[in-house]
């Protein structure tokens, strides 16, 4: 009897689904099983069943969900300034970090120093060292004791005051204003929250083919044209990888994140839990479409 | 005003060109100071803002050499006066630490090893094979690194508290197993690439060995090697780059992973992230230690302590994973 066989072409599919069937099982038995139990727990009053070990599911239609925006106390707020931060921080992340990238991608001297410095908060990112870090901050800012916390507070108040005011009477409007002075109070978190991006950045910006700016300035262009004629562009895709970064990270360790948690493992309420980690998804995964949308159409002259 | 200046810019122009050697001259000194104000300007920033990394970092490390006078004395800035190692000491023994950090080692390790294995073997499935459905495929990829695992925490929860896939566990074991209280789960999860952040190893991965060049993989085809040895042979060892990012990535992050640790109630010996986070209560329990400032010297031991391993792992491969991550193509 003949044997049939294969081409080399559907040889290779069938390798090709060999290699990532370890991930396409998961994917399918934990992610999209776990999604749709996600929104069927919201659907739902879940009671644990202690004798047996499983769990018991009531169909109660969309009350979770009517009793997480009418009745819940903090729900609604807890969502909306976990997403108002998450909306002010992100251009302030991609900024710094685009900016801090330009400045590093230029050769000088300790650079490999500078670079290690500046992805230290990633490595240190657990929550317990960022807690204390946070803590840190104020003390080496003002001292140990209570008395000199006194003290450095006094001095440091009446020089930002004056500071503050300075920048005012140079007729900056004054939410702009507000908005800077609240971002250099968070410069700590900000740089803490932008060590992958950096480096995404810097990547990216070594990825730009020299001879570009070689065209560039045989053309005459000055350094400011240049960035804003071929840097820019090029870096284009590397902002929404940012931004999705940015985004993903900061939701994880959002306020809404731990309502969520709490409600499961200290209140057992499961559905209205399932409800909260569902609706802040869905509006974040809304920010990111919109966000990603508006940057791809409005750079369209990307090939 | 702006005829002046114009007028200035021309003349430097003409410096640029004329072989007047005094105005070249001057061109040249502005121009160093222009490098000079730049050069100053980047050192500027670049040691303030590494000052705001590194200043909470020795600040912890300082504190935790704080006697309880030191504590209290306003002259005492960041050198302690009475130096003390009361409070490594207490920390060392209520962390349980070396076993607890040889078991949150080796855990996080092995999930390391996985992790690579895994992740390099999807990534390079998306990057060289074509077969059907691939590009909703890794839609579905991008996907799990967008939507975090906070979404599906409870069906996870739920799911290895009874574990029964497809009820094969009943067939063998005659009762669905559970594995709270383990590391199970995690074993589990990334062996099948649902891991801590493996959507973004894949990806790291498949960015990668898209960037390598045919030829090598024809060439071993061409001596008769089989798609798993080439796999083996010839792509991994040539990635060493993104096989390094993603180690660093994967053993820091798993070490300092809570999450999933609470989530699945794993044992305190398992992890020295959940013991710190108890490590206050335990002070002011076992050792009647109730002021807060004093407490928090003793959580600066301990958080020293957590980060040793991974600071000195990092200072070792910092050189190679800098230079991974930059052209392992984190980016596209």
């Amino acid at each position: 009897m003949k044997k049939r066989r294969l081409s080399l072409e559907s040889k290779r599919k069938i390798n090709g689904y060999l290699f990532i069937l370890p991930w396409l099982v998961g994917f399918i038995v934990f992610y999209v099983r776990s999604l749709f139990m996600t929104v069927e727990f919201s659907l739902s009053d879940l009671q644990m069943d202690v004798v047996n070990g499983g769990y018991n599911l009531t169909w109660v239609g969309l009350k979770n969900y009517i009793y997480a925006f009418t009745a819940h106390g903090s729900f609604k707020q807890i969502l909306t300034s976990s997403v108002l931060n998450m909306v002010v921080d992100i251009p302030l992340i991609i900024f710094f970090s685009l900016f801090m990238a330009l400045l590093l991608n230029r050769k000088f001297k300790g650079r490999t120093l500078v670079r290690a410095i500046f992805f230290l908060p990633v490595i240190l990112n657990a929550e317990a060292i960022l807690d204390a870090i946070e803590s840190a901050t104020a003390m080496v800012a003002t001292g140990v004791s209570a008395a000199s916390q006194e003290v450095a507070a006094e001095s440091a108040g009446i020089g930002m005051a004056y500071y503050i005011d300075l920048f005012g009477s140079l007729m900056l409007p004054k939410s702009v204003l507000e908005y800077i002075v609240g971002a250099t109070d968070r410069i700590t978190s900000i740089i803490s929250a932008s060590g992958v991006q950096i480096v995404i950045f810097i990547a990216a910006l070594q990825s730009i083919p020299s001879n570009l700016y070689e065209v560039a300035k045989m053309e005459g262009a000055t350094a400011y044209e240049t960035f804003w004629k071929v840097t820019l562009p090029m870096i284009t895709p590397h902002i929404i990888t940012n931004i999705v970064y940015t985004v993903v990270d900061s939701f994880v360790s959002s306020d809404v994140v731990t309502l969520a948690y709490n409600e499961a493992f200290t209140n057992y309420n499961y559905g209205l839990s399932s409800v909260f980690s569902l609706v802040s998804t869905l509006v974040t995964c809304g920010i990111l479409l919109l966000i990603c949308g508006t940057i791809t159409k409005k750079s369209s002259f990307y090939n | 005003m702006l005829k002046t200046v114009t007028g200035f810019f021309r003349r430097h122009l003409a410096a640029m060109h004329s072989a007047d050697t005094a105005l070249n001259e001057r061109y040249i000194i502005t121009k160093s100071i222009k490098h000079f104000l730049s050069a100053l300007f980047r050192v500027l920033v670049i040691v303030g803002i590494c000052y705001t990394i590194l200043a909470p970092v020795f600040g912890i490390i300082a504190n935790s050499f704080f006697s309880n006078k030191d504590a209290y004395n306003p002259m005492v800035y960041l050198i302690p006066q009475q130096p003390t190692l009361e409070r490594y000491q207490m920390a060392i023994d209520i962390l349980n630490y070396l076993p607890t950090m040889a078991n949150s080692l080796l855990y996080s390790l092995l999930l390391m090893l996985l992790q690579i294995l895994i992740c390099s073997m999807v990534g390079y499935g998306f990057a060289r094979f074509k077969f059907p459905l691939k590009s909703l495929l890794f839609a579905c990829v991008v996907i799990t690194i967008v939507i975090p695992t906070h979404t599906i925490m409870l069906p996870l929860y739920m799911t290895f508290r009874m574990f029964d896939p497809f009820g094969l566990c009943t067939a063998i074991f005659g009762h669905p197993l559970s594995f709270m209280g383990t590391t199970t789960p995690m074993y589990i999860l990334t062996l099948f690439g649902c891991g801590l952040r493996s959507g973004l190893y894949i990806y790291i991965f498949n960015q990668f060995f898209r960037g390598l060049p045919k030829e090598i993989e024809e060439a071993a085809f061409m001596d008769g090697a089989g798609t798993w040895y080439t796999y083996f042979r010839i792509m991994l060892p040539n990635a060493t780059p993104a096989v390094i990012t993603v180690a660093v990535f994967s053993m820091v992050w798993q070490y300092n992973d809570t999450f999933y640790a609470k989530l699945f109630l794993m044992p305190q010996s398992q992890s020295i992230g959940l013991r710190i986070s108890s490590l206050v209560a335990n002070i002011a329990n076992q050792y009647q230690i109730m002021d807060k400032t004093i407490q928090n010297l003793y959580l600066d031991a301990g958080i020293v302590l957590m980060m040793l391993p991974v600071v000195l792992i990092y200072v070792f491969l910092q050189k190679y994973f800098i230079e991974g991550v930059e052209r392992s193509g984190i980016v596209g």
